[in-house]
């Protein structure tokens, strides 16, 4: 028998609908916790798309145009 | 303030080598949808679903004022088919120089490996030799060992006849020494007998020979005329 993987194990796809609160509040938040997160983030990210032998264009146009948008976004209320 | 406490070495150390770098990264589409978008909606939409929900995006977004038309979208257009037009014309080359370039850092990196290789391999075979000599060493002090016995000898010898000569010349010299004195003695006597006995010659006994002797060569010449 595969044993019970608890719940903060979980990835957030495999997380049901219903029990989204409460895989929410297994989540660390301590500020540790927030950094470590952005850091897991940014290294799945440079490693799928930059730390490769032939990186292309895709990898720093995404993250331009991220950009673009989150600025897009920041700006709305002045244009 | 010191950080001692930290722990140090807390994970696992493997010496395993890293694994090699991918070669591709993750597929993007149009360079700016990653592949995995395509794929999450293929089996409810199908090809065209993403496409479809694009352009239904971007209606939304113009009709509802969300996205604004002003200046800056003019602005904004031909900026990017500039920069489009430049990633199509020069995309090919900028890619092969940077290729070349990584080229030649693992070129580089391998030829410091192979250098590292091929001087301990040198080493090695320095070092065998060095063995091999050593067993030869043997041969060496046994020669080594030979000569000098060889001169050991050669001087014993040597000081064996040196002793030989001296004793022999001391002796020799006793034995000089009392042959001189016999034969001195010996002169001595004949002299002193001969000296005594021409003394006890007195004259008349030298008289008497004399005659004698004139007598005995009568008789002789007599006898010598006879026979002849």
């Amino acid at each position: 028998l595969p044993a019970a993987v608890l719940l903060k194990d979980t990835k957030l796809m495999d997380v049901k609908l219903g029990q989204l609160p409460s895989w929410l509040a297994t989540r660390d938040f301590t500020p540790g916790g927030i950094a470590g997160a952005f850091r897991r983030g940014y290294d799945r990210y440079y490693n799928k798309y930059i730390n490769v032998k032939k990186g292309g264009l895709g990898g720093i146009s995404m993250v331009l145009a991220g950009y673009v948008v989150l600025s897009y976004i920041w700006s709305y209320s002045h244009i | 303030v010191p950080h001692a406490t930290r722990q140090l070495h807390t994970t696992q150390q493997s010496s395993a080598p890293l694994p090699p770098l991918p070669e591709k990264g993750g597929e993007v589409r149009h360079g700016l949808i990653p592949e995995e978008f395509f794929q999450f909606l293929y089996p409810k939409t199908g090809v065209t679903g993403p496409y479809m929900l694009g352009t239904g995006l971007i209606l939304y977004l113009l009709s509802k004022e969300i996205y604004v038309v002003n200046h800056e979208t003019v602005a904004a257009a031909s900026i990017l088919t500039v920069i489009i037009y430049g990633i199509k014309k020069f995309g090919p080359e900028v890619a092969a120089f940077a290729d070349k370039l990584n080229e030649e850092k693992m070129a580089r990196a391998l030829a410091v490996k192979n250098e590292a290789i091929k001087d301990l391999q040198t080493a090695i075979e320095a070092e065998k030799k060095e063995q091999w000599r050593v067993e030869g060493c043997s041969y060496l002090f046994n020669a080594k060992r030979n000569n000098v016995a060889m001169l050991l000898e050669a001087n014993y010898r040597e000081r064996l006849m040196m002793v030989y000569n001296e004793v022999k010349k001391r002796l020799d010299y006793q034995v000089a020494v009392q042959t001189l004195k016999r034969q001195k003695e010996q002169d001595y006597m004949i002299q002193w007998v001969e000296k005594n006995v021409v003394q006890s010659i007195t004259p008349q006994q030298q008289k008497e020979s004399i005659t004698k002797c004139i007598l005995d060569l009568k008789a002789l010449s007599k006898g010598a005329h006879a026979a002849v």
